[in-house]
Order: structure tokens, then sequence, then C-alpha cells
């Protein structure tokens, strides 16, 4: 049946799509998370913490807008996939939702009141909102490779014990500690003095253990990839890529070359979640009960005139949106510095060389 | 038989849980839409006139609308989620058109008013002035064309248009995107929802304005934001009034048993009356009412004697059409929170035109009645737009899409227990969110500008 066909142009294009949102999101959202998890561990006292939040200030909500794009294309473009999905990873989901909520909240609560007992709960809400949602989505996305059971049409028969399975779990722990590494070399662009020097400590003790962790992770994709689905990446050429690449970060961290540290741990993010989608593809989501049940491209999508209307919209207004956010970054390259500090003399981000 | 009682569990519960988070994100949607524009109003004119006072306005009722905007955000993401996590066999019939909407809302919309309200809040000082005043617009331009998005998806719930149903999955295809974005019911609806939410904002600016100055707080700024206030709540009022009687008289074509019953209309009557209270029994037999003759008609229909349709012969006729079943939603609630909606919008015009007539008199800042009333009323647009919102959703029962889906074939067939989770979690989480939010809302609106940093100070290192 219509299973068999392969996706069209235009279904291809908006797998694309989607995955660059999603890249996208990862890659902005990934330094949010991580300078969240962080705050505790590179700050002497409130006003660092001030600091280190200030850095991710102006820009946090712009990129948490790639995750509402990325969830609207993913309803319009292929329903049935934004319709598993999201009812299946319905208890995962709502630990996203409940993190995102205290997270966002916090940024505009925590310095409403001159209280510290307010402060450090908003704090606590800072620190759990950006841990659990960079441990959880890498647990689903390591779900949708590996398989979650549905049957076909793409209907649920598990629970949510279904979800965290030992791939899933360290699929979540590579995504938690990737961000948290990612957010490390991002507070070394944007602050200086102290701060500045904790965040490198916190890069150089972090970078090893993520090594460990993300190979471990991409190593089991590539193998299982090979073994269940004859699909994704043969030869291996990403995954070694972003291997390779984690493994000098501890380095470029160690020498202060922050904007190549950074620029490396953003790398490593995209080689993992293109690893992970081109390995789910021609599918959206994997059966782990039988096969022929798995959800693919061309059954999840949208009819052909509804891709065509929102390609347009897209190639009229994403370039606009790219050019604007990233003007945002521009005006916002200084780095933040504890007020009355002595500006120093790189104070512009440079890309450290 | 196990899967029906379970689902017809899943169903009350995903319903209560669309109800509870909807409602909650659309008592801050509104303020931020209505008080952004005045902020940027305000923005405008401390710009072309250097006036102090209003940039003062500026920054107070700037952080006012940020926190607000902080809870709307957040609870936004909530909205998009749940369609698939409560809803996902709706989600697989609407998606193709549904779906569109949603997404181009967030790449036109959202990514507009996240990116230039990050630049208005930290650029102070590190941008032009021109820039920070080009950003406050940009930004309100962006909620203004959120709500766009969101209610032409929810016209085509009420009106589907522009669409087919596909042979072989039963999805809604979609035809016509421009016959979408161009529905009667949506044109209405948005420009309601608009013109409402700016009645919001500025009821709020008039009611915490008319709090300061009943305590002689920075009259300088308070006289004029109470001035423009009341201007706003004149003009968006009379526009909110005239787009709900016309979308009264399209409801009439489009969902007659919506305003059947919002009238407690039982059998169809030419020149019809109104009812202005109507007490019935549990099974809706009326016992006690007070009726205006031809009222109804008038509105419905723009005739004296026109024809207005009734409850039991709207039922028969469906019935016919679609098949057995209820089509009569909960009258009771329908009845009372049109009246509702309808009272407390007349009851905001008629503060605005008594502030008008005060301000011409010069009498405004004496009158501790009109400043003490007007305080109050802060509350009534909130309570109007959730009426408003629970008439137009109830009203559409038992469809989710009319005419096309149920409710009832809308639900995720999903566990019980992960709804009642999420429900009560949502639940716990809003009502914390909402004693924290309306607790600092009401602490730093009674703050009085003349506390806050000067304009000429210099920009702080750290904004949060």
């Amino acid at each position: 049946m219509i299973a068999s066909l392969s996706p069209s142009g235009l279904e291809q294009l908006w797998f694309t799509l989607i995955a660059v949102l999603w890249l996208g999101y990862f890659f902005l959202e990934g330094f949010d998370f991580g300078v969240g998890v962080l705050v505790p561990f590179v700050s002497a006292d409130d006003l660092d913490r001030r600091v280190v939040i200030n850095t991710i200030g102006p820009v946090w909500d712009g990129n948490e807008v790639w995750l509402i794009t990325a969830g609207g294309a993913t309803f319009a473009a292929f329903p049935a996939w934004y319709a598993s999905v999201f009812s299946g990873f319905y208890l995962a989901l709502f630990l996203v939702l409940a993190s995102l909520i205290f997270r966002g909240m916090a940024f505009e609560m925590r310095h409403r009141r001159d209280d510290a007992r307010w402060t450090r709960w908003w704090d606590r809400a800072l620190f759990w909102g950006s841990a659990l949602p960079a441990l959880l989505w890498g647990v689903a996305f390591a779900d949708f490779v590996h398989g979650v059971p549905i049957t076909a049409g793409g209907a649920w028969t598990g629970n949510f014990f279904d979800l965290v399975k030992p791939y899933a779990l360290l699929g979540g722990l590579a995504t938690l500690s990737l961000f948290t590494l990612h957010g490390a070399t991002y507070l070394g662009l944007k602050t200086e003095g102290e701060v500045r020097e904790r965040a490198r400590r916190a890069g150089q003790r972090l970078a090893p253990l993520t090594f460990v962790i993300v190979t471990g992770f991409l190593g089991w994709t590539d193998l299982s990839a090979h073994s269940m689905h004859h699909v994704g990446l043969v030869p291996p050429l990403l995954p070694i890529l972003g291997v390779v690449v984690l493994a000098g970060v501890g380095w470029l961290v160690r020498d202060h070359l922050e904007g190549w540290a950074f620029v490396a741990t953003a790398l490593v993010i995209v080689a993992l979640f293109t690893t992970l989608l081109l390995n789910l593809y021609p599918n959206v989501l994997v059966s782990s009960l039988h096969a022929s049940d798995d959800l693919t491209i061309v059954q999840a999508a949208s009819h052909r005139y509804t891709l065509e209307v929102m390609s347009w919209v897209a190639l009229i207004f994403t370039p606009f949106v790219l050019v604007y956010q990233s003007w945002s970054y521009w005006i916002f390259r200084r780095r933040v510095r504890r007020p009355g500090a002595a500006p120093q003399p790189d104070d512009a981000v440079s890309t450290g060389a | 038989m196990n899967l029906l009682v379970a689902g017809v569990s899943t169903l009350m519960l995903a319903r209560w849980q669309f109800a509870i988070t909807t409602v909650f994100h659309f008592l801050f949607v509104p303020l931020t839409i209505g008080l952004g524009l005045l902020v940027a109003i305000f923005q405008s004119a401390a710009y072309h006139t250097h006036d102090p006072a209003y940039d003062r306005a500026t920054r107070f009722f700037g952080k006012l609308f940020l926190v607000n905007f902080a809870i709307g955000v957040v609870t936004g993401i909530v909205q998009e989620f749940q369609f698939g996590m409560d809803w996902s066999r709706y989600s697989v019939f609407v998606g193709n058109i549904f779906g569109a909407p949603l997404a181009i809302e967030g790449l036109l919309a959202f990514f507009m008013e996240s990116t230039f309200l990050g630049v208005w809040i930290f650029g102070r000082g590190r941008v032009s002035d021109r820039v920070h005043l080009a950003s406050i617009w940009l930004a309100s331009i962006g909620t203004i064309l959120s709500a766009a998005f969101i209610v032409a998806a929810n016209s085509w719930m009420q009106h589907p248009v522009g669409y087919t149903i596909d042979p072989t999955t039963h999805q809604a295809v979609m035809t016509n995107f421009w016959a979408v974005m161009t529905n009667s019911t949506f044109l209405l609806a948005y420009f309601h929802v608009l013109t409402a939410a700016i009645l919001t904002g500025a009821v709020f600016v008039l009611a915490v304005s008319a709090w300061h100055l009943r305590r002689a707080h920075d009259t300088a700024v308070f006289a004029k934001t109470i001035r423009v206030a009341i201007v706003v709540t004149v003009i968006s009022a009379l526009a909110t009034m005239f787009l709900g009687d016309s979308q009264g008289k399209l409801e009439e074509v489009q969902q007659p048993m919506k305003m059947a019953a919002a009238e407690a209309l039982y059998n169809t009557t030419n020149g019809a009356s109104f009812s202005l209270l109507t007490i019935g029994d549990l099974s809706g037999n009326p016992i006690f009412q007070v009726r205006l003759p031809h009222l109804l008609s008038v509105l419905a229909t723009n005739s004296w004697d026109g024809k207005v349709q009734g409850i039991h012969q709207l039922q028969a006729e469906a019935t016919k059409k679609y098949g057995a079943g209820s089509y009569v939603p909960v009258i009771w609630l329908l009845y009372w929170t049109f009246r509702l909606m309808v009272g407390l919008g007349i009851a905001i015009f008629l503060l605005g035109g008594v502030g008008l007539w005060l301000m011409r008199r010069r009498r405004l800042e004496r009158s501790t009645l009109f400043l003490r009333v007007a305080t109050w009323m802060a509350l009534a647009p909130f309570l109007a737009n959730t009426f408003g919102w629970i008439f137009t959703e109830v009203g559409r029962q038992p469809w989710v899409v009319y005419g096309l889906l149920k409710t009832s074939n809308a639900v995720s067939l999903i566990s019980t227990g992960y709804v009642v989770t999420s429900l009560v979690g949502f639940t716990a989480i809003y009502t914390l969110l909402a004693v924290v939010e309306i607790g600092l809302l009401i602490r730093m609106a009674q703050v009085p500008p003349a506390a806050l940093p000067a304009a000429d100070e210099p920009v702080p290192e750290l904004i949060y």
C-alpha cells in the first residue's frame, strides 16, 4: 500500500525543514539550557548569577520560538507524526512543559523582589527547568529512532516506561552533558573575569565526561542502525566527525580558544541530531513492535497543497527571521560584566585565536 | 466497552484541562496585546515630545507589560502541545488545515515579538532611541499578528471553509488557503478579539492610573495616562460592541443553535422578544422571565419581524442531517456567559463615557467616585474575555469542528491516568503561577514611577 511509496520531493523538503528547525532549536536553546544548569557552578554570589543569566537574557525567548515553530510545522506538515508523538510521549512532554514554564518565569521573576528566599526559589526553578528538558529531549529523540510501541498508523500501545530504556536514557545523558558543555563554551564567550575562568574550568571538567557519553551513544546508534534498519549512515561519517570534534573541545577550552570551542560544541550538536534524524528517515517514528508498523513520512504527511502553501510562506519569511535574529545577537555581542568592573581589552567577542 | 468507558472519562478530563489551561492563558494574552500597544504609544509620545512624564509612563507600564508577557509565553507553549497530547484524533483530522496557521504564527509573529522584545528590554542605551522605539512597535505588531493566526485556526473550527474530506484517510484537506484566511467568521472574530484585547489594556491602564491619582502619586504621569486610556477605552469598546453585534448576526446564519441557546429561545419565532432574565428549571423550561418585545429579531436579523430559529426545531433538523444524538449545548452556560460578556462590555463603555465627560468638564482628578469605580473595573475585561470564549467554544458543542467532527471523536485514545496527572499538574502549577503573578503585578503597580530610575541615569549593566 502507500507505505511502500517513497517520499515526494515536497515531503522530503518538509522533513528536512523540520529537521533544521529542531537543529536550530538545540543549537540555540542548547546553550540556554547549559547556562541554566551551570548558574550554580560558575557563580560566587548573586551578582555573578545575574551576570550569567544576563548572557542569555535578550535571546532565550527568541530561541524557544524555534521549538514552537518546529511543533507547529510538524503539526501542519506531518499531522500523524505530531499526533502520535505528542499523545504517546504524554508524561515526558508534560514534564518538559512544566520545566519550560518554571524556567521561563524564573528569568522574568527572580530579580523582581528584593528577597533572598524568593530569588533562591526561582534559581532552583531555573536549574531544574533547564536540566530536565535537556535530558528529556535526548530521551525522546533516541526513542524516535529505536522505536516505541505503536501499531500501524501510529496508535500507541505502551506506557511511560516503554520510553525509558537504556538506549534512550543514554541519549538523554548525552544531550544533557553536551548542552551543559555547550553552555560552558557560550559563557566563555560572553563573560569575563572570574566567571569566565570558572566557566572554562567547568568546560574542561565536562569535556571528557561528555566525550565518553556521547561517543557511547553515537556508537550504539550506529551499530544498531546497521543491524536493525540498514538505513542511515554507512559509512558513519557524521558520527565520526562529531566524536572527533568533541575530542578537541577539552583542548580548545584549556587553551582559551573560546570562539572555536563554541563552534565545536555547536558542530557536535548538529552532528548528533543529524545522525539521529538521518537514521530515522524515511520514517518519522519507528515501531518497536513490528517493522511494518513504522510510521513513515509518506503516511504522516499532509497533502501536497498544504505543503506548497507552507513552502511559499517559509521561503518568503524565513530570511527576515534569520536576519533580525542574527542582528539581535550582533547588538548584544558584548561580554556581560559585573557592574563597576573595568572593561577588559578583549571586550568584544572574537573567535579566540 | 472498557475502552468506551475510558474514552468517556478521558474526554471529560481532557475537556476540563483544555478549558482550564486555555482560560488561564487567555487571561494574560489580551493584556499583553493591549498593554503592549499602549506602552508603544507612550514611548512614541516620549520620543516626539521629549516629555519626561511619558518616559516614566513607558517604563512604569513597560515593567508590568513584561511580567505579564512572560506568563503568556510559557502558558502558550502548553496550548500548542496539548492539541497533540489530548486531542490526537482531532490533530490528525485537522492537521492539513489547522497546523498551517500555527506554524505561520510561529514564523511570522512569535519570532518577531520575542526578538524585538529582547532588543527592547536590553537595548535601552545600547541601540539608538529610534531603534528602541521601533523595537517596541515591532513587538506589539507581533502580538497583534499572532492573534490573527490563532483566531483564523479557531474560526475554521467554527465555520470550516476551503477544504474537502479525503475519501481514503477521512482527513480534512485544505483546498484554498485564501478562503481559510478570509473566512467571514475569522474576519469578524479576529477584530472583535483584537479590539477587546486593546480594551483590556486600556482599562488596565485606566484602573492603575486611577488608583495612583486617588493618592496623588506622580500626577504628571497618571493625569496623562488616564486620558489616553479613557479615549482608547471608549473607541475600542464601541468597536468591540459593533463587531460583536455583527458576529451575532453571522452566527444566527452559521451556528443558529448557539444563538438560540444564548437566548434560551426554544421555539422558532417571528418577531422574537429578547430575554433580559430567564430562570428555568433543570430541564430548561422557563419559570420566570422578563422579555423585551421584538428586540431579539432586531438584533439577530435587523428586522422587526425577522424569524429566529428555536432550539427544538434546530435539534430536529440536526438529527435529520447528522443522525441521532443531542445537538443542544449547555443552555444555562451559554445564556449567562453571553449576558455577562455583553453586560460587562456595556459597563466598561459607560465608564469610559463618564470618564470622557469628566475630562471635558476638567473634573477627572477630583472625582473620587469615578476613580474608585475605575480601579475595580480592572476586573471587568478579564471576565468578559473569559465569558466570551466560554460562550463561543461551549456553544459549538457537541462539535469540535462544526458539522464535521464531534468532540467525543477528537480525544486521544490514551490512558485516563495520563490526563489525570497532567490535569492535576497543570492546575496546581497554574494556581501557583496565578498567586505569584497577580501578587507581583499588584505590588509592582503600586510603586509610583517617581521611585524608578530617571531617564538620564546610566544604563544598568544587568537587567535580569
